[in-house]
Parts: structure tokens; sequence; C-alpha cells
């Protein structure tokens, strides 16, 4: 596929958008925080002012053009300008996960040799001096938030603000520096490395150029017509790349505002001041909004539940498809306005969601009544399908085709084909360069021909053109029998209870499957409050008989469900255990974006999954955990092994009714 | 006699000024009950002092006396420079004092932020008019309290409960609205009764952070009472500690730590 090798009217660069922004949208809204109980705004002029303070500062303070700069923070205007910053420089941002542990963060530091850092506060500054030893190119950090460091040593040590003062001062001194810097930046310079998460091995540093960016942010605007109006809450980790299409590619493509929550605490109230018009959220948002709901009508007044769930069940009929612009009868049409009024509306608004145009979530599968649920509210969200190599978007779901099993058709300018071992491999201009230091990967990642293996097992339905993803491609497995083993889809099933927060299933080369399982602190907390029943500790809970009972009644049901599916009928649950800790990544059970490493789990808990198999009825285990802070600990627990019943496979049990 | 000129440097750098209240001889009673004999201290700018001691040693009363709610009877409680008088406790306050309470004393019904308001009550001064039709004078000083009182909201991480009603809030939350409040007041001399009184070990870490940064942050002057000697001993310069309302030791952590007479008090001695 030929790649663009020009920029529409000379916008070759994020700088070039923002000096665009700056003529154009002057007087519009860039960037609000929270901060001191009020929205502080910045318009695009402001912002572009601020952003050359830091450019300026960055060249007074020795950042060449090709430098590596570290970016370590919560989702802020400062670290936005930083990364624009470091790339009007000449320079390669590199967002981090701002709650990875000091080891994690040395790795990635040490391979990208980062020159510089620009850090939150003192807990970000606190990690990297832990790491400096090992950290030989490292010099310079600068952060934000003062609190606590004034004791410091200042010589390799700066305050952000101070950084601009000193660019600021020195205007006339780098100002024709930075103009020929920013003129040197092309369509293929890069934009931004980002690390992927890893679900096995180490990060690996991908290569975005502003090809990649300005193209894909370009047509995913496009598609869902976004303007210069939109609202987005940035709350999602920096160093993810959607966050960077988000809040730095399409905000600057259409000039949008990006705000910024006070502080994650206060998201929820901060999502509802704002109301987005487009708005992106991993499933577990969606999941933890739509528990926290029901919990709380759980509690609300008998007229208030049952009016709740009168018209949530009309909303469930007809409002998917009033959303989708099917014909829907006068009456229905009627009651559902009148639920919206009283209803849906303030829901929508307490949810935040009340002005949303556009809602995404992708990343992993999302529960069709999640889904559903939120669709009959008249929120048009949709899923798409994508991966930091492809700048986010693969596939996304049109208006009017929005479905909770598919993800949608090819975005605009990706192409896609399924491999003969049901891989999906795309290409397109979104597509990333290379992976840093690491030609090996790359190579076999991305072919010469530009196609990129996804590493899922997928297949396009006949008919809608829509795109299903199976599973990881390597998940995929077979049982000792010979059929097929999908994780994922079995895992997936079981998430969808409130209950249940985390499932992990296994049965690859083996004759029956069986699963780890989490709950759901907040969900089965709330329902162990109102049936009295104590605990004093997650581990306490998540060991109750009845807890136990519930979840076993959840299995048997999905048990039930796989039944039906000829594919995968024999994929039943067998045995399970409840976990008695989360899953966690600082443990480094799951991902920072919060997907099971499926291998160093079933390492770590291989006692437990012997335990599975050999019929054993409890056993005693004791786990190394390590806290926040690093510092580690150890909890033991006996668990019991609960056996579920199996659902006879449907087509047998159809012959056996005939 | 008072030597407000003279500081030294801690060894993390925090420059500590001259004494700024001082404790000369200081002996409360209530009816026969002696509670506080014969006590003199200092507390210098800047610093974390700490007032130690068992159950019942007279560490509260002590800080009633500097807080201006108990008068000795005898014995002179000198602050900047000049002789404390008798005095009422709002007159204390006015001088640049506030304090927190072992026994949360909030407004339970009120919000966070309303809470924290009522620390600004000292620089309120519009009349009762002004206030009740909410022009002028009234409205630029609340604009300008609010602005004070966002700032220690920040500084104390609890964005998230501004509007929340403080009756609602678990322990450790109420314990930092508190302290809260009295930031708000920019004292000069902050009192800390039992800070840390019934928190877990995570809440307790969390304080003492706040505590420093406080210090560190504003140069605010802490005298605190505490009981949990580890806490003590990693947050203050000096220690006073009490026992049965005497002084037994006076001096650096590592000083009192070292000091027969605590480690007695502390641990028991043998009577033989």
């Amino acid at each position: 596929m030929a790649q663009p090798s020009q920029a529409t009217d000379g916008m070759d660069s994020v700088p070039a958008l923002l000096q665009r922004n700056a003529t154009r949208f002057a007087d519009k809204s860039a960037y609000r925080e929270k901060e001191y109980g009020i929205w502080q705004c910045w318009t695009w002029a402001e912002a572009e002012k601020e952003i050359e303070a830091l450019a300026l500062g960055l060249i007074n303070l020795g950042v060449n053009e090709g430098d590596f700069i570290a970016i370590i923070g919560q989702n802020r205007p400062h670290f936005y300008w930083a990364m624009v910053a470091a790339q009007s420089v000449g320079a390669i941002p590199v967002p981090l996960y701002q709650d990875a542990a000091a080891p994690e963060m040395a790795y990635v530091m040490d391979h990208c040799g980062a020159r510089f850092a620009i850090v939150q506060d003192q807990e970000q500054v606190d990690k990297l001096i832990e790491v400096q030893e090992g950290l030989h190119q490292l010099e310079h950090m600068i952060y934000v938030d003062p609190r606590g460091l004034r004791k410091y040593d200042h010589h390799k040590l700066h305050r952000f603000i101070d950084i601009q003062e000193q660019g600021r001062a020195a205007y006339h001194e780098w100002i024709e520096d930075l103009k020929a810097r920013r003129g040197r930046l092309t369509y293929n310079s890069v934009c931004v490395m980002l690390y992927t998460s890893g679900t096995t091995g180490k990060p690996k540093g991908v290569v975005l150029s502003n090809r990649n960016i300005i193209e894909a942010s370009k047509s995913s605007s496009e598609f869902d017509k976004l303007t210069t109006d939109e609202e987005v809450l940035a709350y999602l980790p920096m160093a993810w790349v959607g966050d960077f299409i988000f809040s730095i590619g399409q905000a600057y493509w259409c000039g949008f505002c990006v705000n910024c929550p006070e502080s994650p605490e206060t998201m929820q109230t901060d999502l509802r001041e704002i109301g987005p018009t487009y708005y992106f959220a991993p499933p577990r948002v969606f999941e933890t909004q739509l528990t926290n709901v029901m919990i709380r009508m759980e509690d609300a007044g008998r007229v208030k539940k049952w009016l709740f769930d009168h018209f949530m069940a009309h909303a469930r009929r007809v409002g998917p498809s009033i959303l989708d612009g099917k014909p829907v009868s006068g009456m229905d049409r009627l009651k559902y306005a009148l639920g919206n009024l009283f209803i849906y509306g303030p829901l929508k608004d307490t949810l935040g969601l009340g002005r949303v145009r556009v809602g995404y979530t992708a990343g992993e599968a999302i529960g069709p009544e999640i889904f559903d649920f939120y669709r009959s509210l008249g929120i048009n969200l949709k899923q798409l399908y994508g991966q930091t190599e492809a700048s986010v978007f693969i596939t996304l779901q049109p208006d009017g085709e929005v479905r909770s099993d598919t993800v949608g058709v090819p975005a605009p300018g990706v192409e896609i084909k399924i491999s003969d071992t049901g891989e999906v491999f795309y290409r397109s201009a979104g597509t990333f360069e290379y992976y840093y230091k690491n030609p090996e990967s790359t190579a076999s990642t991305k072919d010469a021909d530009g196609w990129v293996a996804t590493g899922d097992a997928g297949f396009f339905e006949e008919g809608s053109g829509h795109l299903r993803i199976i599973d990881r491609a390597k998940d995929v497995g077979k049982m000792a029998d010979g059929r097929l083993f999908a994780p994922k889809y079995v895992e997936n099933k079981l998430k969808f209870y409130p209950n249940i927060l985390e499932a992990v299933v296994f049965g690859n080369g083996r004759n029956a499957c069986s699963a780890f399982i989490n709950i759901d602190l907040t969900a089965v907390g709330n329902w162990a409050e109102r049936n009295n029943i104590g605990y004093a500790s997650y581990q306490e809970l998540a060991g109750h008989p009845s807890v136990l009972e519930t979840i076993k009644a959840h299995v048997e049901e999905v048990n039930r469900s796989l039944a039906d599916d000829p594919m995968l009928s024999h994929c039943q649950v067998h045995r399970f255990l409840v976990l008695h800790k989360e899953l966690d990544a600082d443990d480094g059970e799951m991902t920072r974006t919060r997907k099971v490493r499926r291998s160093v789990i079933s390492e770590k808990f291989d006692d437990l999954l012997t335990a599975l198999y050999d019929g054993s009825s409890e056993i005693y285990t004791t786990t190394e955990v390590t806290y926040e802070d690093g510092r580690k600990g150890a909890i033991s627990a006996t668990l019991k092994i609960v056996d579920a019943k199996v659902a006879p496979v449907a087509a047998a049990h159809k012959v056996a009714a005939e | 006699m008072l030597d407000a000129s003279e500081g030294y440097t801690t060894e993390d750098g925090r420059k500590i000024g001259g004494v700024v209240m001082e404790m000369k001889n200081i002996t409360l009673r209530f009816g026969g009950v002696v509670a506080i004999k014969d006590i003199s201290f200092d507390i210098r700018q800047g610093e974390i002092r700490a007032i130690i001691g068992p159950n019942g040693a007279g560490k509260s009363s002590m800080l009633n006396v500097i807080s201006g709610f108990y008068h000795p009877q005898e014995g002179e409680v000198w602050y900047q420079g000049a002789r404390r008088p008798q005095m009422k406790p709002y007159e204390v306050a006015r001088q640049g004092i506030a304090r927190t309470f072992q026994n949360i004393a909030l407004f339970e019904g009120m919000t966070v932020l309303d809470n924290v308001m009522t620390g600004r009550i000292r620089q309120m001064k519009a009349g009762l008019l002004s206030q009740a039709i909410w022009k002028g004078k009234a409205e630029r000083e609340e604009t300008l309290n609010r602005e004070v009182v966002e700032k220690v909201i920040d500084f104390l991480e609890i964005q998230h409960i501004r509007k929340t009603p403080v009756g609602r809030l678990p322990y450790g939350l109420k314990k930092r609205v508190e302290l809260a409040r009295a930031l708000a007041a920019e004292p000069s001399i902050l009192l800390l009764d039992e800070p840390m009184a019934g928190m877990n070990v995570e809440e307790k870490e969390d304080m003492s952070r706040f505590i420093l940064d406080v210090n560190d942050e504003f140069g605010t002057t802490i005298a605190l009472i505490e009981h949990d000697m580890g806490v003590v001993m990693d947050l203050s310069d000096r220690v006073v500690v009490m026992d049965y309302g005497k002084k037994i030791g006076d001096g650096t952590p590592d000083e009192v730590r070292r000091n027969q007479d605590v480690i007695d008090a502390y641990l028991g001695v043998a009577h033989d």
C-alpha cells in the first residue's frame, strides 16, 4: 500500500499542528485542568507559549536533537506540553507508566537511554534516584510538583516552571535554533516512542513517526466526524498509545480541548463536570460504573427500584434500535422519551456521560449485558480494535452497525488479511516504524510489505464484513484430545458476572478445563454487607463458603451457555478455585493495562494448578506479594477447590430430547 | 534572655531559628492534684518539638498550657519575646496558634470544605450586614479565604472529599481534615494532640509525611504529643519527656533514647 509521503497542508508534525492551532483557534480552550477546585484553562495561543518556553528551556539545558526524554506523570497539561516541547526541539518523548515500580522503570530508562526525565513529583524523583546507579545516560530531571523536594541536591534536578522561566529569559539566544529544529521535522521523523506493556517478555519500544500519528488521527477523526468542539477527559495512562492518539493526535488535528482531572480519586466528579462529548474507556471502567449503579439501586426505595427496573427493561428492548435509527413504534418511542426524562437522562448525567456523542471501548472484550446497558441508555458506545503498533486503529464500528461480539470493519486506510492459521494481519499508514534496538522482533512482527501480525486469532463474519476476534493466537491451544481451547472466550464469559473480577482458565494439553477466579471486592463486599456476612480481609471473604457457592452457580451458568456453542462446548470449567489475592501488576501477574500474564500465573501458582487436576479438595499455599512501595511480603491460605457441574453438550442434548 | 537570633541547621538541611516560645518553671494544679510540676523548656522557630510520656504524664495539660486554655498557677509563658498574660483561648488563636484535638472536634454535619473554611474565621472581618447581602468586602474576603483553603486541600490531598459531609468519613481522613482546618488558619505554631492515635500503619505513614511536608513547605513550628515512639523519634527535632508531671528528659531523639530515666519510665524499673 502506498504510504502518503506528503502531509496535508504541510502539517507534517505535531509542533506544526500546534502552530496552526495557535493561530486558527487562538482563543479557544486547548487544555483545562482542575486545580484548587476550579477549572484552570489555557487557550491554544497560551498553550503554544507555554510549550515554546519549555522548549527553549530544554535547549538551554542542553537537549540535542534525537535525545530521548522520559515523561512520567499523571494526565496533566504540563506533561502534554512536555511531549510537544520535546518534539519541537527534535527530541523523542517517551511516556512511562507512572505507577511502574523502580526496577521496571530502570529497564525502560536504560533501554531508551534517556538523558532527561520530566516527572511529576517526589515519588517519581525518588524512584529514578533509586535506580540512577544503573542509568549512565540520565543527566537531568525536571519535576512539576516541588513538594518535599526542597532538600534534594538541585545540581541535576530542576523545577518545571524554572526551566520555562530560563527558556523565556534566553528567548533571543535560542529562538532561531528552536525554529530551525522545528523546521527540520518531517513526516518521517519520530513522533513518540511508546513501550508496549508486553504480556510476554520485556517491554518493546514502539517507534511511531509523525506520519503514523497524524494519518491515524486524521482518518479516525474523519470517520467519527470529530470537530473542534469536542471535549475529552484525559485520565488514561499517558504511556498508553490510546491516550497519545486521543489527547495529542486527534486533539491537535481537530483542535479540541483536553481536560485533566484534579486527581485520580476525583475522576468521576470531574467527568460529570466536564461532560465529555468524545469518551474512551476500557471495559473495566464501564463494568465498575455499572456495578456501582446496580449496588446503589439495590439500596434504593421500592418505588424507585421498580421505576428503574421497569424503564430499564423498556430501554433494553428499544433503546439500541432507536440509537441505530431503526424503525420503532410511536408508542415505544413515547415511552422511551418519558424514560429519558425521568430515568435515563438523570442516570447518564450522574455517570458523566450525558453529552457523549461518540464513545469507545477497547482493549478487552466487553460483556454484552454491559455494552447493551450503555447503548440502551442512548449512549453511542462502540468498540474498536487496535494496538500500539497500529497507532491504535485497526477496526472500528461505524454508527448504526454496533454489536458487542464484533470489533467492526477495517478503519479507513487499513487493510486486513487473515492468515491460514487464523491470525489477523494488517497494514496501514499508522503502522509503526520499528521496535527500538530490536530488529529481530521488528522483522518477526512486520514483513517487508508492511504487513503486521497482530498475534490475535479472528475471522471476518460473513454478511456484515465485521471482524470477530476469538483470542490471542498464542493462547489458542489444543486440549488433550485435539479440540480447540480458547481460554479468553471462557474467561470473558465468567468476567461478565459482577462478582467475578478476573478469571484465568487452564486446559491447554489437558483433558478438561479448570479456572482461577478473583472475586470483585466491591460487588461481593456489598452483597456480604446486605446478608450480614462479616469478614476481616479480602482473603477471608474470598474463602467464604457462601461466596464459593455463588461463584459456583456462575461457573455452572457459563458451562450451560458454553454447551450451546458447538465450537467450544468442551471448554466447560470442571473445577475451579477462588484465589486468596487479587492478581496485580505489581506482582507481575498482569500487565499495567491489566491483561493477565498466563505463563507467569501458571508458574507462580503451580501448586494450585496441580491441585486443580489431582482431585484434592483443598490446598495450603503461600504467595509472595509486592506492596506499592516495592517491599515484599507473603500471604498464605488454605484454598478450597470446587467441582462445578458440567452441562451436557447441546447437540447430544437435542438428540436426547427428540 | 530570649536569644531569638540564635539558630542551627539540622542534618537534613532545615534551618531552625531562635526560640519563639519558652515555658519557665510551669506548675499546674487541679485542686490538690499536681498535673505539671516545675517544667521548663523552649520551642524554636521551624522545629518539630514532641512531648512524650506515659499515660497520665501531663502531656495534654502541657499542650493546653501552650494553647492558653489552662493558665498555670506558677511559672511564665514567654511567646515571641514577651511574657504572655492570662488569655482566653480565642485570644491565643489570634496570636497565630492553631491546634488539632485528640478526640476529633469537627462539625460532623458540614462538608469538609466548610469545616476547613471555619479555620479562616480569624481572617474574616466583614460585618454582619455585608456578610448577609454578600456584596463587596464579604465576597472579596470569601474568595481570598477560599483560595487559601483550596491550597490546603490540595496540599493534604483531600480534593476527592471536598463536598463530603465529615460525618461520613473514616477516622484517618477526619484527622486529616482537622489538620487542614488548623493549617487554613496559617498558624505560626501548630499544636497536634496525638495526631496518629488510632491509626493503622499506612495512615500513620501518610500523616507523618504530611506533618514533615507542612513543616518543610511552610516553615510552620510544630509541637506535638504522641504515643507512638517510632513516629516521634523519626519526626521530631527535639523531644521533651514527661512522667508524673515532671520533665525527665529533653533533647534530640538520640539523646532521649539513651536517657536512663526515660528508659525506666517507659520500661519500668524494679523497686528494691
